[in-house]
């Protein structure tokens, strides 16, 4: 089981999410759990709280997941899928109130040296908090 | 009800993603349509529901197949009314009521939003306070214009959350296409009891 906070990027374009991860994984490698989903549950924009499940399920890490979010929908979406995985894991997922791709590459990056997922988070609200 | 539900709002899809377009993204109507195209889908299994397991069913459809941040929303609207009529007493008005109620709060923690901001709240709980205060026959007529004034009411306002509060003062002039779907949603329950009661 991987041991560095996940990372989970959901946007409403799954070109952007997909772009974030690319540059994410460019900074971190592979030794972070990374997903992305984007697109509504019929492939136009907008997000899908299924997609967010198995992104999660895809990135899980007991050490928690931080996820990414756009705006709007993304966050309400995420929030939705939050509340379907099983209660066991709740509590360590946190959305955070972040730039997507700046954030998911801060909190990436936090993660890699083996961060907490209160670090992880920290480092991906930075920009927004300053 | 549910039907009547349904086809009310994808009747109005496009008109909800043209209000949309003026304060939003243009997804609205189209979002919507795609949720309760997909209750539609399984009516015939949540028309065998109970009441609280029907609306549980429709809210998860909504969470699933909607796509924008009117899915949980709206979802999460339906599927705790429900959840707080479940139970062997016969329904009231004021289990109804209370069932709103709890909806209500759920969504304002959802949506960290309140009445003012613009959104489909601004429909909801006037519509309840509403219900609360009248009775008899002409109470659900009271109730339906009272939605429809709501959400025209929501015109002059500064959104506060979602796309449009991106716009600030310029999302003035335009309805809230929330309240608008909102206010359809309960003029048609309010027209489906009607020929029932």
């Amino acid at each position: 089981m991987a041991k560095n906070v996940g990372i989970v990027i959901v946007s409403h374009s799954p070109d952007v999410a997909k772009g974030a991860a690319d540059m994410v994984r460019q900074m971190v490698g592979t030794h972070v759990p990374l997903a992305w989903c984007g697109g509504n549950p019929a492939g136009g924009l907008g997000t899908s709280v299924e997609a967010v499940v198995k992104a999660l399920e895809l990135a899980w890490s007991d050490s928690g997941v931080v996820i990414m979010v756009d705006m709007g929908g993304a966050e309400t979406n995420s929030e939705m899928a939050i509340e379907m995985m099983p209660e066991k894991r709740r509590a360590r997922i946190v959305v955070c109130n972040g730039p997507i791709v700046e954030g998911a590459v801060m909190a990436a990056t936090e993660s890699s040296s083996g961060a907490t997922l209160e670090r992880v988070r920290r480092a991906a609200e930075e920009l927004y908090s300053r | 009800m549910i039907q009547a539900v349904a086809d009310t709002v994808i009747g109005h899809a496009d008109e909800l993603t043209e209000l949309d377009r003026a304060i939003g993204d243009a997804d609205h109507g189209v979002n919507l349509e795609r949720g309760f195209k997909a209750v539609l889908a399984k009516i015939d299994v949540i028309a065998a529901h109970p009441i609280d397991q029907a609306l549980s069913e429709v809210g998860k459809t909504l969470i699933l197949s909607v796509g924008g941040a009117s899915g949980p929303l709206y979802g999460k609207l339906f599927a705790t009314i429900g959840q707080h009529l479940c139970g062997p007493e016969e329904l009231s008005k004021a289990r109804v009521v209370a069932a709103c109620e709890h909806a209500i709060g759920v969504l304002k923690t959802l949506g960290r939003s309140d009445v003012g901001h613009k959104t489909m709240l601004d429909v909801l709980v006037p519509s309840l306070d509403r219900l609360r205060a009248t009775d008899g026959p002409a109470s659900l007529r009271t109730v339906r214009e009272h939605a429809h004034e709501a959400a025209v009411a929501t015109i002059p306002m500064v959104a506060r959350r979602g796309r449009a509060s991106f716009l600030g003062e310029r999302s003035q002039g335009h309805m809230d296409p929330g309240a608008r779907s909102s206010e359809l949603i309960v003029g048609a329950v309010c027209d489906f009891l009607e020929t029932r009661l």
